[in-house]
């Protein structure tokens, strides 16, 4: 029985080993990517970001709107209603934006990231890239991870202003909140560095939801079943991570 | 390549969507302002403590938002502070000798302008001033003014 956890937590640790060595292999061959293949990059900041864009701004514009209607109920009885501005903002940009847009992200980008390359390795594809000297990990893996890297932080910031919309919308127009007040407060108890906070969680955000999806894709077993297993790990992972780290940030920037 | 166009295309769309969002989180200074500078005139008040009035809070009278405050200002000569805002167009039948006030919403909230009408037969226009002023209370003053009637009570009994 002891033996079999120390048997698992081995294990855990060389997983984990190996993520981060795959992880500098990957940053080791972005340079040249970037720089020679750029348009690979493009296409896949169109699948990761572009395509997202509709969930993001449809979950963004809602979640705003509850922020609006629960801020509303519980700031109304101090009488401070204006702080609903404030108050959505808060949320918005240090935490839901960021972390809501992650979780997104792995169910709409990291699974396809995921699954897509669990597939090129069923079918073999990765193996015949490497018989005619391509490396598949320039060619396929590293163009995915940057753009789900650069993908990310515009995806929350996207989240978050439609999230304020929302916000708005409830909180001004349908529950007659000053307008006025609602970005008067927000802009006089915001400072640039909230905004920051919520930039570099995002930045991080998408670092870990991009490596765990290709990760999941490139190790994944070369079997249907083995696919569809790694898919579910990269949300499964993912979420784990990224409620983790973020706790680790807030604490740090506080 | 319409395929790849459209790819190039998209992603453009996106990253610039993004960006712009991006700038409007940092600057936050994209205020809907419900009045535009050609429907409203400009009024300015002086006040010895503003508080902390900012600008774009609102202006109002009866408890009805009227206008805005467009800056606050320090006059180095008078020492005292210039309010300057505006009070849309359809409210032309204001006395000139109405009473502005720098009150706070709720215990906590933030500060506005109340205005009081006087009974004067001329209107606030363009560039009038208003003469009556009460300054934003300071909590401290009210205290201390507190305690000091308190001390004169008990030395007279």
């Amino acid at each position: 029985m002891l033996r079999e956890i120390w048997y698992s937590f081995i294990d855990f640790l060389r997983t984990f080993g190996a993520l981060q060595l795959f992880f500098l292999r990957l940053l080791a061959a972005t340079p040249s990517i970037f720089v020679h293949r750029f348009g690979l990059v493009v296409t896949q900041v169109y699948n990761a970001g572009a395509l997202s864009l509709v969930i993001i701004m449809v979950c963004g514009f809602f979640v705003g709107g509850v922020l609006g209607l629960q801020g509303y109920s519980s700031l109304s009885k101090f009488n401070a209603e204006d702080a609903i501005g404030t108050f959505a903002a808060f949320s918005l940009l240090k935490e839901l934006g960021p972390v809501i847009t992650a979780l997104l992200f792995a169910g709409r980008a990291g699974t396809a990231l995921a699954s897509e390359i669990g597939l090129m390795k069923a079918t073999d594809q990765l193996s015949a890239m490497e018989m005619m000297a391509i490396n598949p990990l320039q060619r396929v893996l590293v163009p995915r991870f940057l753009g789900g890297v650069i993908s990310m932080p515009l995806l929350a910031a996207i989240f978050s202003v439609t999230g304020l919309l929302g916000a708005h919308l409830v909180g001004v127009n349908l529950l007659g909140v000053d307008a006025g007040a609602f970005w008067q407060q927000m802009a006089a108890s915001l400072e640039p560095s909230d905004v920051y906070e919520g930039v570099i969680k995002s930045f991080v955000f998408g670092v870990v939801a991009s490596l765990l999806a290709v990760w999941e894709g490139y190790n994944a077993i070369p079997t249907a079943e083995g696919v569809s297993r790694a898919t579910t790990r990269t949300v499964v992972i993912t979420a784990i991570a990224v409620l983790i780290l973020d706790f680790m940030i807030t604490a740090i920037a506080l | 390549m319409q395929q790849t166009r459209s790819v190039e295309l998209g992603t453009g769309l996106f990253v610039l969507l993004g960006l712009a969002a991006l700038f409007f989180l940092t600057t936050q200074t994209t205020g809907s302002s419900d009045f535009s500078a050609s429907e409203a005139f400009v009024v300015t008040a002086r006040f010895e403590n503003v508080g902390s009035l900012k600008d774009r809070a609102p202006v109002s009278m009866s408890g009805v938002t009227i206008g805005r405050v467009i800056s606050v200002e320090f006059d180095p000569h008078g020492l005292n502070a210039v309010v300057t805002f505006m009070i849309d167009r359809r409210f032309d039948e204001i006395p000139d000798d109405t009473d502005a006030s720098i009150l706070t919403s709720g215990l906590l909230g933030s500060q506005y302008i109340g205005l009081q009408p006087g009974g004067s037969e001329f209107y606030l226009k363009e560039g009038s001033e208003i003469l009556f002023t009460q300054s934003a209370i300071v909590i401290e003053n009210l205290i201390s003014k507190y305690l000091f009637n308190q001390d004169s009570d008990s030395e007279s009994k």
